[in-house]
């Protein structure tokens, strides 16, 4: 990786740190010793099922949320405190500005992620006192989590590089509402007729498919989940995080800064 | 070219790139999980928890629900599958989540109660699912229609089918037909007439485009076993006075015994076997006849309905 854009990486790692993002570790971590605990008295064959469906579902929210606070501000605030200047009148370019944003905030929800997955093996072990196997695929459904989060990091940014924060928060979650539910919109287009077919199908294919990297209710049934699906997920993932991220350089780029 | 130009030319070039890509993904990440929202029903079949859930948009929920029953059966029909068992679940979540979702109940009972392949084979949901949508729209006199139509069509329970009917001509605007179909149940149930009555009945007031094209092909079913009926008996009329089978329609034509050849309500002829026996000369056209079918004829897995229907 480009140096420059490791270095804003690391930068903005540290900032979220700082920040006391990852607080939210605790309010998580609360969260599932105190349902580990309810669930393991209450004792109705389900403890697993709970916790998982419970722990993975807590670490799309939590993740979702600071990908979506903390991805709206990453430009707006480095103007409103003018260090965006700063920055750009070193030898760093506009696209490694917002690569190296992107990236950084990546991380942070990387490193959540591990953590509150800790806790969520660390609920299953108390409910379940044992591993078995198929537990396996909870560290799929984790990391299909951290895909969705790459996506909605790239689209918290490239709202936030045009739009103020308010409104890109407000794009951001509305994009991430209609994405958990773009299996159906494609439904919904498939049983269109005339333009409003294509303009649905044309809105279906645009908005990201957060509905195929969501696989709690499976993995908390335990039921498999395929290696062709995983591939392609990732793929699909990083495309389409690809292309929110071209997007906010093409518009940052073009940006008057004055 | 500018340093700028040249970024945001590799950047448009690759975001392009990156939506075709995407597209070609979806489509691949799609054929692999036709059926997995729809399975998610496995998971949280519970109405009540579903409308919790919600958060009070339990109206945006039945829409969806609603368009997964019908693609769920749609894809499932279009497979020729044998067996529908999340239609009743899914429709039964539609419903408690938007009572007044009537469109879902005529799907249901046009649907869930007849056997497969063209329906789910549960009468019994079915009759479940509509008594539900009375008891919450009781000024709704579809809805005893469709009670009747299955008492009727499904389980040959006349009476009960006389009483759904007779219950729901009472209702304030019911369809004039439903007097009529009341009083036919008590003389002239199980015959063709009638069932045409009630297949027309569907046919004018379905909103569902399957619904009515599952009516059409029934309409035409009926005709034509009015038809083979008809021309069998003539068929027999013609050897008792000549002593022998005609060779053709158009013998008999010649003799008097018809004005015109005979043709079938998509216009084909219909044919004249050896052993006198009228068939029609495409049966995968013409769905759910009983009579006229080709002898050693084997049905495709699912209904053919036609284009136009």
């Amino acid at each position: 990786m480009n140096t420059r854009i490791g270095l804003i990486a690391a930068n903005t790692f540290r900032e979220a740190v700082r920040d006391r993002v990852l607080y939210n570790l605790i309010a998580f971590a609360l969260l599932m010793s105190g349902a580990a605990v309810l669930v393991g008295q209450i004792s109705i064959d389900i403890e697993r099922l709970v916790v998982v469906n419970l722990g993975l579902t807590a670490v799309s929210l939590f993740g979702t949320v600071i990908a979506i606070f903390i991805g709206i501000g990453l430009v707006s605030k480095e103007i409103d405190k003018r260090t965006l200047y700063t920055v750009l009148s070193r030898p760093v370019r506009r696209w490694e500005f917002i690569v190296g944003k992107f990236f950084g905030l990546a991380g942070t929800l990387a490193v959540n992620t591990f953590f509150m997955a800790v806790g969520v093996f660390a609920a299953l072990l108390y409910v379940a006192h044992h591993f078995q196997a198929s537990d396996g695929w909870v560290l799929v459904a984790l990391y299909f989590i951290v895909l969705e989060f790459l996506i909605i990091t790239a689209i918290a940014l490239l709202f936030s590089s045009f739009s103020s924060p308010l409104m890109a928060a407000v794009f951001a979650f509305s994009l991430f509402v209609i994405g958990s539910f773009s299996e159906d919109l494609r439904g919904f287009a498939a049983m269109a007729h005339g333009p409003g077919r294509w303009l649905a199908l044309a809105a279906a294919y645009l908005v990201p498919n957060l509905s195929a990297l969501n696989v709690i209710s499976s993995v908390a049934h335990q039921q498999a989940v395929s290696g062709r699906l995983i591939l392609d997920n990732t793929a699909y993932a990083l495309t389409y995080s690809a292309l929110a991220l071209c997007g906010a350089v093409l518009i940052f780029e073009r940006r008057n800064l004055k | 070219m500018s340093a700028s130009q040249r970024v945001a030319a590799v950047a448009g070039s690759t975001l392009i790139a990156c939506l075709l890509a995407s597209i070609i993904l979806l489509r691949q990440i799609d054929g692999m999980r036709s059926a997995a929202t729809i399975q998610e029903v496995l998971y949280i079949s519970s109405p009540k928890l579903l409308k919790r859930l919600s958060l009070g948009y339990n109206g945006l929920l039945a829409d969806i629900y609603w368009t997964r029953a019908v693609q769920y059966f749609g894809g499932k029909h279009h497979e020729g599958a044998r067996h529908y068992e999340l239609l009743a679940p899914l429709l039964d979540i539609t419903t408690q989540l938007d009572p007044h979702l009537s469109v879902a109940y005529e799907f249901g009972s046009n649907f869930l109660a007849p056997p497969p392949p063209n329906g789910a084979g549960q009468p019994e949901r079915a009759i479940q699912l509509v008594e539900f949508g009375i008891r919450n729209n009781p000024n709704d006199w579809r809805l005893y229609y469709d009670l009747g139509f299955i008492y009727y069509m499904n389980l040959q329970e006349y009476s009960k089918a006389a009483a759904a009917f007779l219950q729901g001509s009472r209702v304030p605007n019911a369809h004039p037909f439903l007097k009529v179909l009341a009083a036919q149940m008590a003389e002239h149930a199980g015959e063709i007439q009638t069932a045409r009555l009630m297949w027309l009945t569907t046919y004018q007031t379905a909103r569902d485009p399957s619904i009515r094209a599952n009516a059409v092909a029934h309409l035409r079913a009926l005709q034509v076993d009015q038809d083979v009926t008809a021309l069998e008996a003539l068929v027999n009329l013609y050897r008792e006075k000549s002593g022998r089978l005609p060779a053709s329609f158009q013998a008999m034509e010649q003799a008097g015994f018809l004005r015109s050849l005979p043709v079938d309500p998509l216009g084909q002829t219909y044919a004249l076997e050896a052993n006198g026996q009228v068939v029609v000369r495409d049966p995968d056209d013409l769905p759910f006849i009983r009579k006229g079918v080709p002898q050693g004829y084997v049905p495709p897995a699912r209904p053919k309905f036609l284009p136009n229907d």
